[in-house]
């Protein structure tokens, strides 16, 4: 890491009888409950002085890669640029001292976002309506699994407990659909990724209650069977679930809903432009077509005749999955992003972000093994090198990376190949940047040939390299206190 | 020209990209996107604005938006955000990162984390803590699963009628569709009743019980024998504290919990209507393998300097597919930066001091309350922290009270019922703040 | 000589009399790569031919266990509590759990070690 006075954890900067507070002088006075109710010791939290913080912080910082550090073509992840007028549109819509609990009346103005946001996100996927509750893509994914459900017992159909997920799509998928009670049934792909139709037809009957699918799926590719699949799956009484994490593409060419989709999430983080925060807080809205809206979960932003907006909780609800509205924040900058670039901007997101994806494709195939031949849609998949002979893998290439300052692909997944290597570069990357990591690549692959034990052993020039993760999974660490009895 | 900032292809540029590509124009690259399925007309959406324009337009929002003293919890407090917060958090190479997967160039989100970890492991009392959930209702959700997980084979959760209704209703959503059941343990006179829950526990196959201190009406309940009885039952204990708190009422450890959760929005978090807040969730080390959600772990890197990495990922989501037995993939990132941040200023003295001033605030309001005849509290020998429960003595109701405390900028709480409130007291309530409060009442 | 069967979801089963060691195969051992942590069963739980008893963790993933044989498990293996790479030190030394076998012919559905390597060989 960045050596530096400032680098030690902020417990280690603790020096005692130092205070980074000031509070108001009222209210003084010990608290005066039973013992028993009481910490028997104070917390062990830092004593640091306010400069401290900051410079820790700050320094700390510097050992981050962001998307405005530079070039991050992380697949299924759709890290393009963060606006910055979004950040500021958050503390310009005076929500931050509202509280959720506060009368529906003395919060139009939070409300009229949540109202706008989710009729503008029906409009984009060709839904009926939308929850934004869900606080991410995986809690979206359960939300919307549980409408299906919902749904299905609506027709006093209960028996359907399966969930069919193709074999190349996301962990998540099969995870929410466990979670929302399904029983998981995989659709094995083609060999071009896309889904194998003779195995979904074997598969469907009346004990299937959803068909979860990504499009363009996990390998950057349209499916485009779409309408013969919706056809069969609607046939025998099921639903159709879109994972919205590959929406960028279909921005501007086709809706969710146009394609037979009943149901689907969208990762506000991923295609609205939100920051993703090295995690969170991201939003995992959930939108429905007609018939289903009954059974979004609760609270709902509903809208009274006189235009007023009011949070009312539905009967037909199938539950409740957040506390509040969910992540308000992120709903304000997806907002301030769709406005900024309009009808007419949104509908060039799509284009452009395929665009990019094919333009390094092309670039670099002649190196790498493309399993799938294009054109791909806003990613593709790499099988790692072409020449295999000297044992350089993908893992190595996504570490070489980092000492030219971009960050590495996705690796390793879809797990449809061994070494997959996934480049997702957006539509808000111009055309040198993707030029200079086309060159980049090729120098990697160059470079493969004459010294591989070089490629091997990246990356050099980071913060910290080859850290030990077998150790710290065998002998976990983690917290302040474990590592005064490890040392290290 | 390009057609947008953020769209930085010129014509040229794409003409000499779409040759690259061999292809003649866009259409030649969805030419799998059957025509059928195409988008027919543009979008109906607004024109883009201009920045100016944005600016309006949501100045315009904010003018329909009425900022008030807050005297409501119910689980979100008003406190103060410390000016450093907000400066730290936006430097973007924290915020615009994405997760720590590539631990070379993520030792400062991975840092946070695992400070953020010690600081939860101290206030909880607990030895793991999580990289946090999305907030403190989806926490205890997966507390529950956790419990359940944990003990193979049972399948009945109890919860005390003293946790908060959302968290109660969140928890009975995911119940729901994992063949959980979960079971409401009476509370009387605002406590959980504990010859309920023994009784409810000699039932036999309880995977855990769910309590929450401060409980969702302010009292703060002496849960001695809880943890033993739980244990005798072969159950665990699942307790529901908000995080502030914790920074003088009886960590669950000390209770003797096995697993702790909640909401940290408390730590001085923005209200944000609502969200962004940070659910967390810690447990003792027999159960860190069951725990959901990231966990950073410190190791040494091939030159021997510490590191953080993201570890024991086996049991993270994503990675178990179908077996998965949590319905977290990612975090609230930047709200553990949040929390690591407003913890370091605090420091244990300063979170001790503004629990003193709710306290005591909250004390000072409930005593003038009731010397105004007009109220009363409803468990007036309950002890609370911070907020407490009120009923309204006719004429009034919580509607006419809490109307007319709104009339004059004050939010007084949140209704219960037709005559009960529960109101809380922050920092942020200035002794002025408190007899303006008590006037309007008194004037009532 | 000690007699050994698999499943195809790489378990073996090792027969002393009554008894049967369970572990996994160095096959699997190899494919898990460095073994961090085994999740086991507690002494006194019963095991079902064919169904789930545990998970063998290693950095990067989780393979569930799933028991060759029915029975009681009358010990579990402690060493692994504090060393798990002892597995990929030696797969068929480090066993997991020792059962109680109730019903002897259920070997009877089990791979010889032969059709096992068969079995790898296409998997491969």
């Amino acid at each position: 890491m960045n050596k530096n006075l400032y680098s030690p954890l902020i417990f280690e900067h603790t020096h005692k009888g130092r205070k980074g507070y000031a509070l108001p002088d009222y209210g003084k006075g010990e608290i005066c409950l039973p013992p028993v109710l009481l910490r028997s010791n104070a917390p062990e939290l830092p004593e640091v002085d306010e400069p401290t913080v900051v410079r820790h912080y700050t320094n700390s910082s510097n050992n981050n890669f962001g998307v405005d550090t530079g070039f991050y073509p992380l697949g299924s992840c759709t890290m393009k640029y963060n606006p910055k007028v979004n950040e500021a549109m958050v503390s310009r819509s005076g929500v931050a001292n509202l509280h959720p609990a506060q009368p529906a009346l003395s919060v139009q103005g939070a409300l009229r976002i949540y109202r706008s946001l989710e009729k503008y996100l029906s409009e984009i996927g060709g839904m009926s309506e939308f929850t934004l509750n869900p606080f991410a893509g995986a809690h979206g994914e359960y939300v919307g699994l549980r409408v299906v459900r919902a749904y299905h017992i609506s027709r006093a159909d209960e028996a359907r407990r399966k969930v069919l997920v193709p074999d190349s799509a996301h962990g998540t998928n099969p995870a929410s659909a466990a979670m929302a009670g399904f029983e998981i049934v995989e659709v094995k792909s083609r060999p071009d990724g896309t889904v194998d139709m003779d195995d979904l037809q074997s598969k469907l009957d009346e004990t299937v209650a959803a068909m979860m699918m990504t499009n363009p799926n996990t390998a950057g590719m349209f499916e485009y069977n779409i309408p013969q699949i919706a056809e069969a799956v609607h046939a025998v009484g099921a639903l159709m679930y879109y994972d919205g994490a590959n929406l960028n593409p279909m921005l501007g060419i086709a809706r969710p809903g146009d394609m037979g989709f009943d149901v689907m999430h969208i990762n506000l983080h991923k295609t609205f432009s939100t920051p993703h925060g090295g995690g969170g807080p991201g939003a995992g809205p959930v939108g429905v077509r007609k018939g289903l809206e009954e059974f979004l979960p609760n609270p709902r932003v509903t809208e009274h005749d006189d235009g007023s907006l009011a949070i009312e909780f539905g009967e037909d609800a199938f539950g409740r999955v957040s506390s509040w509205l969910g992540n308000f924040t992120v709903y304000i900058k997806a907002l301030a992003y769709i406005l900024s670039l309009g009808a007419d901007g949104i509908a060039k997101v799509g284009p452009l972000s395929t665009l990019n994806a094919n333009y390094i494709m092309n670039s670099l195939k002649d190196l790498y093994r493309l399993p799938i031949p294009g054109p791909c849609k806003h990613e593709f998949v790499f099988d790692g090198l072409i020449d295999k002979s000297t044992g350089v893998t993908t893992l190595n290439i996504a570490k070489a990376l980092l000492d030219y300052g971009f960050h590495a692909p996705t690796i390793y997944f879809p797990l449809l190949f061994h070494e997959s290597l996934m480049i997702e570069p957006t539509e808000t990357e111009n055309i040198e940047t993707l030029d200079r990591f086309i060159e980049v690549m090729r120098e990697i692959a160059n470079a493969v040939v004459y010294s591989p034990e070089k490629v091997k052993n990246a990356p050099y020039t980071t913060p910290i390299s080859h850290p030990d993760e077998d150790e710290a999974a065998l002998n976990p660490i983690v917290k302040y206190e474990d590592l005064h009895h490890e040392a290290l | 020209m390009a057609f947008h900032r953020y769209l930085p292809h010129t014509d040229s540029d794409i003409r000499a990209m779409l040759d690259r590509c061999g292809a003649k124009d866009f259409e030649d690259l969805y030419s799998d996107v059957t025509q059928s399925l195409r988008l027919k007309k543009p979008y109906a959406l607004p024109n883009a604005m201009s920045e100016p324009e944005l600016d309006r337009f949501f100045a315009g929002i904010a003018a329909q938006n009425r900022e008030m003293t807050c005297f409501a919890g119910g689980g979100f407090y008003h406190h103060y955000t410390p000016a450093v917060i907000p400066a730290l958090l936006s430097r973007s190479e924290f915020y615009t990162a994405y997760t720590p997967y590539q631990p070379e160039i993520s030792q400062g989100t991975l840092q946070y984390i695992f400070e953020y970890q010690s600081m939860m492991c101290q206030l909880t009392g607990m030895d793991v803590s999580n990289a946090s959930m999305y907030d403190g209702s989806t926490a205890t959700a997966e507390a529950m699963i956790m419990a359940v997980n944990a003990s193979k084979r049972k399948r009945r959760v109890l919860i005390s009628a003293t946790v908060a209704p959302a968290v109660a209703q969140v928890c009975s959503t995911y119940a729901s569709s994992l063949g959980i059941t979960l079971e409401v343990i009476p509370e009387h006179d605002g406590i959980t009743s504990k010859d309920e829950l023994e009784q409810m526990l000699g039932a036999g196959d309880v995977a855990a019980v769910i309590i929450a201190s401060p409980n969702y009406f302010g009292i703060v309940e002496d849960y001695s024998g809880y943890a033993e009885l739980c244990h005798g039952h072969k159950s665990l204990l699942i307790m529901n504290c908000h995080a502030s708190a914790l920074g003088v009422l009886r960590s669950p450890g000390e209770w003797g919990a096995d697993i702790a959760c909640g909401e940290a929005q408390s730590l001085g978090m923005p209200l944000n209507y609502g969200g962004p807040g940070l659910g967390y969730l810690c447990c003792r080390k027999a159960h860190m393998r069951k725990l959901p959600g990231r966990i950073v772990g410190a190791t040494t890197d091939s030159t021997g300097q510490r590191s953080f990495v993201l570890t024991l990922q086996a049991r993270e989501q994503h990675i178990r597919r179908q077996k998965a037995t949590s319905n977290i993939c990612s975090n609230q990132g930047i709200m553990t930066l949040h929390a690591s941040i407003y913890l370091s200023l605090m420091g244990a003295e300063g979170l001790r001091k503004v629990n003193e001033i709710g306290y005591n605030g909250a004390h000072a309001l409930a005593q003038a309350l009731i010397d105004t005849g007009k109220v009363r509290l409803v468990n007036p020998d309950k002890p609370f922290l911070n907020e407490f429960r009120i009923e309204t003595i006719e004429p009034l109701t919580s509607r006419t009270v809490l109307g007319a405390l709104e009339a004059k900028g004050i939010l007084g709480g949140i209704a219960l019922s037709d005559n009960e409130i529960i109101v809380a007291v922050t920092e942020m309530c200035s002794p002025d703040d408190i007899d303006r409060y008590v006037s309007i009442i008194k004037g009532m | 000589m000690e007699k050994i069967y698999y499943l195809p979801t790489h378990e073996y089963v090792k027969i002393d009399g009554e008894f049967g060691y369970v572990g996994i195969s160095e096959y699997a051992a190899k494919q898990l790569g460095a073994v961090t942590y085994v999740d086991m069963p507690e002494e006194g739980d019963e095991l079902t031919a064919n169904e789930e008893f545990g998970a063998v963790e290693s950095r990067k993933a989780a393979s569930d266990l799933y028991s060759p044989v029915s029975g009681e498990v009358v010990e579990i293996n402690e060493e692994l509590v504090d060393n798990p790479k002892l597995i990929n030190n030696n797969p068929l030394e480090a066993w997991i759990v020792k059962v109680k076998i109730n019903d002897f012919a259920e070997v009877d559905n089990l791979m010889d070690p032969a059709a096992y390597a068969e079995f790898c060989e296409k998997e491969h």
